[in-house]
């Protein structure tokens, strides 16, 4: 009897694997390779010839003429899109509020039009380090300066958000959020445009 | 709030209208019928049992399933460890990533052949693809699997008289995983797929930024983007509790979860085999009525716990008040809140929400990071583990944990009124009550042992990140995810340390075996037994008062058990938050 199951064991185990380790990953691969070949390479996006990041994944702006995403706590450099991690500040921990602090005083000097609060998302980290979103709250905040910056009217700079804006599903699933890098796309490739015609 | 609600009810209403028909298809196949998906998948079934030498009529007494379970995951643990030390020789690893310390593959293997998956590592800068496909996604459906293979011998026990037979473990095994859990996972992964989670095999992806920065000193022009093949891990890893991130930050990762929707999905998958489960065990015993006391139960402890997060969640931060920051979408959903450690796209609301249907499942998965939750909704997060995992639960274990406490509660309520208890017809005696306390107690003392040795030496304080409670409650969350086989943590903890890896490592097997073993013998004991036929004396198992000592008892265990711990921790914390709000601008 005994014999019997170590066999059983051994055996079950190594098909078990098969399936359920190399065929169905394998499959999986299949499926999306025809069906979802964008997606599943990593919804990268390309400009100018050149990868330059994945639509899903976010990227650290910074300077006058881009919106600035949220806040990355990834070691050694923020956005690290190879070691994805949260703050893990407690809601009591002082840091915390030295941290916010900082980034308030950081981005009230780089948006001095900006008026009323600042969004709260814009000067906390995210749970991944590497939310490609934010609200939209924190979009119109900086309009005044990229208008600026960049001489783009704040109606063309509205309109850009909207377009990178995604509405919450059925009303209920998640937030309305404007995706950074889509939105700093749209004001490169307007620039671009800009220049070719300029030149 | 409103958004909060309309979250809650939408995911309970999928669970329920997806599990009962699930439940029903479950009963058929562990039943044996013949049907048209057995007539598709059964070939491959019956070459498993041929290369195996299984016979499918092999029927086995407790001890032998109990055997055949400990055999079979001991052979998955060595693989799993074999694997991880030796996966820096191995084909599939794009970024060169060395073997992992013998501390953390004891502690990694412990972790995913429990259905645990504590994870003291991050995903993409520690597992190479084969690590992640051949050691922890097999792990991921086996460890499901054998939850559930625990509590169809326990529903046999139930149902059979007279016999020392509870079914075989290889032929359930082989049905769960070809006929439950990969389906559904198929099924899921091409969703996940369709909204962005990648499925590919080529290496991390260096793109060129439009926009160079500086951070330090150094230029920062390109960014490494981790890939692999995420969707197939992530939809088991959901649908079988295990909650074992493709990356560190788990769901909250976009490449893991990369909508709202699919946030929805991952949320309704953790609770759809637990509920679907309970729907199979009213139809096994042939009492329906027995599923919609369980699920009301469930319900009635999961609904106002969930709100109570939520609502503490998407209050403000008192720390960071006299700032002058807003909530940022207050103007157009009542988002906003601790957004802290929490994601654009799924909002505050629906972080919470996901927490405390990873804590009440086994499945320890996050979409936000809870060590920065408000000191109540971490509490909420304790609070469902400590229950025992009885609300939704692992899946089978969970409702093995509740078929516990329930034949607790009939054995209380005999003794109020002074009758023999009996359960579906199985009289409970000492045997019985023995099993269920040895399953029910083990848990508590885990955690309270192992929180108590880590606050005690260097070793265990070292690990902490935040100060005051909250440092505490990291080491109490510790102990009380890894003795639930749950795997969520507050990420703070630094969980990569010998002491922390053999520790945590210990509570998982202990909490696993020691807690389900018993539930075997009594499997055992109870098909023994002869059924008696229910008469005007009878206690019936049903019904709101039946429900309402149901809960009580699970509720009296878990408080008595935990209240003084949770003080030091959580409650504290959070009445340090009145003292922050007492002296704030």
């Amino acid at each position: 009897m005994m014999v019997r199951d170590m066999r059983a064991a051994g055996m079950l185990f190594v098909a078990m694997a098969a399936i359920t380790g190399v065929i169905y990953p394998l499959a999986m691969l299949g499926v999306g390779d025809i069906a979802f070949p964008h997606q599943v390479h990593g919804s990268l996006v390309r400009y100018r010839g050149r990868v330059v990041g994945s639509v899903l994944i976010g990227q650290r702006f910074r300077g006058p003429r881009w919106f600035w995403g949220r806040p990355s706590a990834t070691a050694p450099m923020p956005y690290n899109a190879a070691a994805s991690t949260a703050s893990n500040l407690g809601p009591t921990n002082p840091v915390l509020r030295a941290h916010v602090q900082a980034r308030i005083e950081a981005l009230k000097a780089a948006n001095p039009r900006a008026h009323g609060p600042v969004p709260e998302d814009l000067v906390t980290s995210s749970g991944s380090g590497l939310d490609p979103d934010i609200s939209i709250a924190a979009a119109r905040y900086q309009v005044p300066r990229v208008a600026e910056a960049t001489g783009f009217a704040r109606g063309r700079l509205e309109r850009w958000i909207a377009r990178a804006t995604v509405s919450p599903a059925a009303g209920f699933m998640g937030e309305p959020v404007v995706n950074v890098l889509k939105l700093n796309l749209a004001i490169a490739r307007a620039r671009l445009a800009q220049r070719a015609r300029g030149g | 709030m409103k958004m909060a609600i309309e979250s809650l009810f939408a995911v309970i209403v999928a669970a329920l209208v997806l599990g009962a028909p699930l439940g029903r298809y479950m009963a058929r196949v562990y039943a044996g019928d013949t049907f048209w998906v057995t007539r598709f998948l059964g070939p491959i079934e019956r070459l498993i049992y041929s290369l195996s030498g299984v016979r499918q009529n092999d029927e086995m007494d407790w001890k032998r399933y109990a055997v055949a379970l400990l055999t079979f995951n001991f052979f998955g643990m060595l693989f799993l460890y074999g694997l991880l030390l030796w996966q820096g020789d191995l084909p599939l690893n794009p970024a060169h990533f060395s073997a992992v310390t013998h501390a953390l593959a004891f502690n990694t293997a412990a972790s995913f052949v429990t259905n645990t998956n504590w994870q003291a590592y991050g995903g993409e800068s520690t597992m190479s693809y084969l690590s992640q496909m051949l050691g922890l996604t097999v792990q991921n459906f086996l460890s499901a699997a054998t939850g559930i293979v625990i509590v169809l011998a326990l529903i046999r026990g139930i149902v059979r008289a007279k016999t020392r037979h509870v079914g075989n473990f290889w032929v359930d095994m082989t049905r769960t995983v070809l006929y439950v859990l990969l389906p559904l996972s198929v099924v899921l992964a091409i969703v996940l797929m369709e909204q962005g989670a990648p499925q590919t095999l080529s290496p991390y992806v260096h793109a060129h930024l439009i926009a160079p920065f500086t951070s330090g000193k150094a230029r920062i022009a390109a960014q490494t983007i981790a890939l692999g093949p995420v969707a197939s891990q992530e939809a088991i890893k959901q649908l079988g509790n295990n909650g074992g991130g493709f990356f560190n930050a788990n769901s909250a990762h976009p490449f893991e979860n990369p909508t709202a929707f699919t946030d929805y999905l991952q949320m309704v998958a953790m609770i759809l085999i637990p509920t679907a489960l309970v729907f199979m065990f009213g139809r096994m015993v042939g009492d329906r009525r027995q599923s919609g006391t369980i699920i009301a139960a469930m319900l009635i402890l999961f609904v106002p716990l969930a709100l109570a997060s939520m609502r503490a969640d998407l209050a403000n931060n008192p720390l960071l008040r006299g700032l002058g920051i807003a909530r940022s979408h207050s103007t157009l959903y009542d988002g906003g809140g601790n957004v802290v450690g929490v994601e654009d796209r799924f909002g505050v609301a629906n972080s919470a929400l996901f927490g405390s249907l990873a804590t009440a499942t086994s499945t320890g998965a996050a979409n936000s990071a809870y060590d920065s939750f408000m000191p109540l909704s971490g509490l909420v997060n304790l609070c469902f583990m400590q229950l025992g995992e009885t609300v939704f639960g692992g899946v089978g274990t969970g409702l093995a944990t509740m078929l516990a406490f329930v034949i607790f509660a009939v054995f209380i309520g005999g003794l109020m009124i002074g009758r023999t208890p009996e359960y579906l017809g199985k009289k409970i005696e000492s045997f019985e009550i023995k099993m269920v306390s040895l399953s029910i107690l083990i848990m508590p003392l885990l955690v309270l042992i192992g929180t108590s040795v880590a606050v005690d030496f260097a070793a265990g304080r070292a690990g902490t990140f935040n100060p005051g409670p909250h440092g505490f409650s990291e080491i109490l969350y510790a102990f009380t995810s890894t003795a639930n086989n749950n795997g969520s943590a507050f990420g703070g903890l630094s969980a990569d340390t010998t002491f922390y890896n053999v520790a945590t490592g210990l509570c998982i097997l202990f909490g696993r075996y020691w807690s389900y073993l018993p539930l075997l013998a009594l499997a055992g004991a109870l098909a023994n037994k002869q059924k008696l036929p229910a008469n005007a004396g009878t206690l019936g198992a049903h019904g709101p008062l039946f429900m309402g000592l149901l809960i009580g008892v699970i509720l009296l265990v878990g408080a008595l058990n935990f209240f003084p711990a949770l003080g030091l921790g959580p409650i504290a914390e959070q009445l340090s938050h009145v003292h922050v709000l007492a002296h704030a601008r």
